[in-house]
């Protein structure tokens, strides 16, 4: 038996529509309808997605973080911090450079696996509360952030206040007598490496899957 | 829903007709002026018939018991048009490039005629609408007039209220001095630390994983383009909303019983 619903036929010549020819199943006023959507559709994408792509561009984009020289050798000991600027984003002028502080790595307390990229420790001035600019403070040893009270150790682990992991760090290396700094990097609580995270992630526990590593930077391959 | 009828403007708008004797024939130049400007209205209102929805927002029915709290949410909206207004005109000597922002907005405020009144007004400006908005919610809560049919209008104003903390975020980095530049350090930081998605949301905030040459501009172009047409274009709706559905009686006036009801009683 047919289905009830069905009283018209589906071929248009069936139906009695003038123009119809033979095996036509879609009326010419459907076709025209769906045209104009499907072009106005088109349109509508033309001007929308080269939009968007242009503004969500850069995050997809990395950018090449040249190696810095900062400095002879001998300059840096392991018993304290050398603030060193370098430059973090070029052309911007003030605003694109910050403060790096470098030492030379010390067996008896650096306890991370050593290797040709941490023969010098070089410590973010990045707070990992919020962001804000810590110094060394040589009497005490420690970093303190201004803002909201961070208080880093001599490695740049958490002593107190609201951070959530250890200061970041950059890749260091020597050539030609010259201490040189490389891109960021961002350590967990146990100095471990991750591809650079934003102030305010955490990298213990499920942290590395809750802030997931953006396409923008990572660290270097191998490492 | 039964329609109900246009309203009709104010008595005090109709014009009064002549005395018999008044003017003798004579057109007075007053007449001439007045007959020309309903000429001009005649003829733009012929070819929109933009009378009726004028009347319809102008003239609607309020309920006893408005008062000085229910000007809250003109008051916004002309905080609003005060920081588009002065925006704008800032935009005329305002660079947005790292290298040029901060002397700019030092331009603006030391040596252009009246720039640091109208930096001020735009600057106090942007805090005043912040108080209002939340004023404003305030009374709308406390009035429970975001109760049926009004749950869209009450949406759409937190919609508002979400843009115009944007607007003052972003707003907040134009002039590029230290504690612009490290509240919005501070303030991507907090957006990079919501999960999954925060990385990714500052990544486009700054344009990149640094805060770099394009963080300035992306910020200008968010706060004086994207959003002031938003909230421009919400606005309106929340305005046609408000006329269409009327405001709210206070809460502590009580239902006026209908007359007949009410003499029955007696």
């Amino acid at each position: 038996m047919a289905d009830r619903r069905q009283t018209k036929s589906k071929y248009t010549a069936d139906r009695g529509i003038p123009g119809a020819f033979e095996g036509e199943t879609i009326t010419r006023r459907r076709f025209m309808t769906g045209t104009v959507h499907l072009t106005g559709l088109i349109g509508t994408a033309a001007i929308i997605l080269p939009s968007l792509g242009f503004a969500l561009g850069p995050m997809f984009e990395k950018h090449p973080e040249p190696w810095q020289a900062v400095g002879a050798v001998d300059e840096f000991d392991a018993a304290t911090y050398v603030p060193k600027v370098i430059v973090i984003v070029a052309g911007i002028g003030q605003a694109g450079k910050s403060t790096v502080y470098v030492r030379k790595r010390d067996p008896k307390i650096d306890t991370e696996p050593q290797d040709q990229y941490n023969q010098f420790v070089a410590i973010s001035t990045r707070c990992m509360h919020l962001g804000c600019p810590v110094r060394f403070v040589e009497a005490a040893g420690r970093f303190i952030c201004p803002c909201h009270g961070g208080v880093y150790n001599f490695r740049g682990e958490v002593d107190g206040g609201p951070p959530v992991r250890p200061l970041d760090r950059f890749y260091t290396r020597t050539r030609n007598g010259q201490v040189e700094i490389g891109p960021r990097y961002s350590v967990n609580s146990e100095l471990k490496r991750f591809s650079p995270r934003d102030p305010g992630e955490t990298l213990d526990g499920i942290g590395p899957y809750l802030y997931p590593s953006r396409p923008s930077v990572r660290k270097l391959p191998g490492t | 829903m039964a329609r109900l009828k246009l309203p009709a403007p104010p008595k005090s708008l109709n014009p009064a007709p002549k005395r018999p004797g008044e003017g003798n024939g004579t057109v007075t130049a007053k007449d001439a002026a007045k007959e020309a400007g309903v000429t001009v209205v005649d003829w733009v209102d012929e070819r929109t018939s933009l009378s009726g929805p004028a009347r319809w927002l102008m003239f609607r029915k309020v309920p006893k018991g408005t008062n000085w709290f229910y000007t809250l949410g003109s008051g916004t909206m002309f905080a609003f048009l005060n920081q588009a207004i002065t925006g704008v005109f800032l935009a005329m000597y305002y660079r947005p490039s790292a290298n040029e922002a901060y002397e700019s907005a030092r331009h603006i405020t030391n040596d252009v005629f009246l720039g640091e009144f109208v930096r001020g007004m735009h600057k106090w400006g942007s805090s005043v609408m912040v108080i209002l908005i939340f004023l404003h919610m305030g009374r709308t809560f406390f009035f429970g007039a975001y109760k049926y049919p009004r749950e869209l209008n009450w949406i759409i104003g937190v919609v508002l209220l979400i843009l115009t903390m944007a607007m003052a975020f972003t707003g907040y980095l134009l002039p590029f001095d230290q504690r612009s530049f490290w509240a919005t350090v501070v303030g991507v930081n907090i957006n990079a630390s919501g999960p999954i998605l925060g990385p990714y949301l500052a990544d486009f905030l700054r344009g990149g994983s640094e805060f770099g040459a394009t963080t300035l501009s992306r910020f200008y172009a968010i706060h004086m383009l994207l959003i002031p047409g938003l909230i421009a274009a919400l606005i309106g709706a929340h305005l046609y909303l408000v006329a269409k559905l009327g405001t709210t009686a206070p809460p502590w006036l009580k239902a006026e019983k209908a007359r007949e009801l009410a003499e029955e009683e007696i």
